[in-house]
């Protein structure tokens, strides 16, 4: 396959994964994609970036996003999961039939923002940023949508993982140690707030971010 | 390197004091750390250069130094008044997380990493990572209310933030259409090829620079989080996060704005930044009157002087010192009251107004401060906020003109008449039980008391040395 064709192929297959996270209500269904999707966005640097002669600088990217994303996120949220006593997001704001006709309808906003903003520089990809910020608004929709503390923490990773997909068009200027700050922002983030995760499951017993309302004027 | 001692330093003392685990050693550490911060930075403000070297990732430009010396300032403050509050508190029985102070530490640590640097991928997130290490401390009281707000302010700050490292990544792409150099997020190399930036992406990337760190600032519409963080924190905490975190979250999207300026799209973000701010400010102003919660009540103050900032910087010209200058006051002020909240909520045990009565006969001492720093934050003459406020009025009567100022000082006035409303039903009346005065700490004291005189030297007379870096500050950010 030709690089733009694995790139390509790379960023429908996340298409994919986020239309699984805002379409299941099976919580580990969700956390699976968010692995997934993890694997594919730590492939993008070497895929986009890896013929421009920064090999090793491209590849520690793409290792420590694997880890991050794939890897460590995912094995947090699963036992976060176990700790908080819930499998599905049984009465989400939105249904599911909608929630999936919602991702549709916000995919083609996307798509349609990216032909109206041109890149000013050449990707190897056309899909870059439409998939880039398909994934950006599938993650704000399912922070919306649902109710749930775990469900949140997806949408804020989905979130997330569309802004780094965006930065792939800036890789080559970035220094490596900022990139990685930049992961570990987000594993502690994962972190901090799982560990509110169990402080709330264990004082009020239940995870559901609608009963959180007591503070107001 | 007096800078990477400074950012180094106390990360390396939080670890250590979380090994060791002691709350004696701990406290030692603390203040200890906020000594040496202290001194590093007079000296390395003292020896930076007036102008910054340009293409290096770590140094101090005028902004920079402005933001640090405040943080430093406003740290000694909560140190003082942090030791003889956890003190007070293992004395009563309430327990005192390991993390607490360790997370202080690493708190003040990500603050002093976003007024050192200049490439704004670090700045954003290290203005992240203030987040995630000041969320632990929030969860002080084991109460479910304190649990609510952590979570808000976790999930409502961290997405916000994200939609700003997106407007980060549109400026580096902007950069690139430009012939002048590559997508490199330094602010140096991004002002130099700001003229050829492309226009769209520019400005794509300031509303999403402002809306992310515009939800930390807590500039309405996105400061819902705002008021149940600050109310829900511990005292010295919610001094913290009032009086430095906000700062850190401005000079974020003064950075931005700093491109803007440089390109050539300062009239577009300032209409941006005027807008949103006067909002903040007529929301947060009409939202003061008949608080019942005076915790709240002081950190709606906070959204009020946020917007006032940014409108100040909206404007331009004079008012662009004059909200430099409002930031500091606002810092001294803002701490200030905090603290003596944390004096009242150990008086009465309760942050509801109602049940606090005749807190001039309870506790006169702080009851005094509260009034005077209410006016002061207020912008009533001789304080500070005053001087700062009318600079930015003035530049409102000039530019804008009437239909502008008239509405913005009335927002003002309502702000300071609520707030005066609802602190006068706490320091006068009858107490509830008939309770003696209440022996007060001299530490919980004098941090407010310090603060309080920092403001009114400020409003009789601003130091040349200060004044001067307000100005350099100023001038970088077009004024």
């Amino acid at each position: 396959m030709t690089l733009t064709g694995c790139a390509d192929s790379l960023l429908g297959f996340i298409l994919v994964t986020d239309m699984i996270i805002v379409a299941s209500s099976d919580i580990a269904t969700c956390i699976r994609a968010t692995a997934l999707q993890g694997v594919a966005l730590s492939l993008l640097p070497i895929v986009l970036w890896g013929q421009h002669g920064q090999l090793i600088h491209v590849a520690t990217v793409s290792v420590s996003a694997l880890v991050i994303k794939a890897l460590v996120i995912p094995w947090l949220l699963f036992r976060f999961l176990r700790s908080a006593h819930v499998r599905r997001e049984s009465a989400p704001h939105v249904s599911r039939h909608a929630a999936a006709l919602f991702a549709t309808a916000l995919t083609a906003i996307a798509f349609y923002l990216a032909r109206v903003l041109v890149l000013p520089m050449a990707m190897p990809s056309t899909l870059l940023v439409p998939i880039a910020l398909t994934t950006i608004l599938h993650g704000l929709f399912v922070l919306i949508s649902r109710r749930l503390a775990i469900t949140q923490i997806i949408g804020y990773l989905t979130l997330e993982n569309g802004v780094f997909i965006f930065g792939q068009t800036l890789v080559s200027d970035m220094p490596f140690a900022v990139e990685l700050g930049m992961l570990l922002d987000v594993l502690g983030g994962v972190f901090v707030m799982g560990v509110a995760i169990l402080h709330i499951s264990r004082e009020f017993d239940h995870v559901d971010t609608h009963q959180l309302s007591s503070l107001k004027d | 390197m007096l800078i990477a001692l400074l950012i180094v330093l106390p990360a390396a003392v939080g670890l250590i004091s979380f090994a060791v685990g002691r709350m004696r050693f701990a406290l030692v550490a603390l203040s200890a750390t906020a000594a040496f911060h202290a001194v590093t930075t007079t000296l390395l403000v003292a020896s930076s250069p007036r102008v910054a070297p340009v293409g290096m990732i770590w140094t101090l430009d005028a902004p920079g130094r402005f933001f640090l010396s405040i943080l430093s300032l406003l740290f000694v403050l909560v140190t003082l008044y942090t030791v003889s509050f956890l003190s007070n508190a293992t004395r009563e029985g309430t327990p005192v997380p390991r993390h607490f102070v360790p997370c202080l530490l690493w708190f003040l640590t990500a603050m002093t990493v976003v007024t050192t640097t200049q490439h704004l991928a670090i700045l954003w997130a290290a203005i992240e990572a203030t987040t995630l290490t000041s969320a632990p401390l929030v969860y002080f009281h084991k109460r479910r209310g304190a649990l609510e707000a952590t979570w808000k302010y976790l999930l409502i700050c961290s997405v916000g933030i994200a939609l700003a490292l997106l407007g980060t990544f549109l400026l580096g792409v902007a950069a690139s259409a430009s012939p002048a150099g590559g997508s490199s997020l330094l602010l140096s190399s991004l002002e130099k090829s700001a003229p050829g930036m492309a226009r769209p992406w520019l400005k794509a990337a300031f509303v999403f620079v402002l809306v992310g760190y515009g939800t930390k600032m807590g500039l309405v519409p996105m400061h819902t989080w705002l008021p149940d963080t600050h109310s829900q924190a511990p005292s010295p905490v919610s001094a913290l996060l009032s009086g430095a975190v906000l700062n850190c979250a401005l000079l974020g999207m003064l950075r931005t704005f700093q491109v803007c300026l440089a390109a050539g799209e300062a009239g577009f973000a300032r209409q941006l930044l005027v807008v949103l701010g006067f909002g903040s400010v007529a929301v947060a102003s009409a939202l003061m009157v008949g608080q019942r919660d005076y915790k709240r009540l002081f950190a709606y103050s906070s959204i009020e002087n946020m917007g006032i900032i940014t409108v100040g910087i909206g404007l331009g010209g004079a008012a662009t010192y004059g909200s430099m200058l409002h930031a500091l006051n606002h810092s001294l002020c803002k701490a200030g009251l905090f603290f003596v909240a944390g004096n009242v909520l150990r008086a009465y045990k309760t942050s509801a107004v109602h049940e606090v009565r005749g807190a001039l006969g309870r506790i006169p001492l702080s009851a005094g401060l509260l009034i005077a720093l209410c006016f002061a934050i207020g912008g009533t003459p001789p304080f500070g906020p005053f001087m700062s406020e009318f600079m930015i009025f003035r530049s409102a009567m000039q530019g804008p003109g009437l239909f502008f100022a008239i509405p913005f000082l009335g927002c003002l006035a309502i702000g300071l008449l609520g707030m005066c409303g609802v602190v006068f039903s706490m320091v006068h009346g009858e107490p509830k039980s008939d309770s003696p005065p209440l022996k007060e700490p001299w530490p919980l004291l004098a941090a407010p008391a310090l603060a309080l005189a920092c403001v009114l030297v400020l409003g009789l007379y601003v130091p040349p040395l200060v004044a001067h870096a307000i100005e350099l500050t100023a001038r970088s950010l077009g004024g």
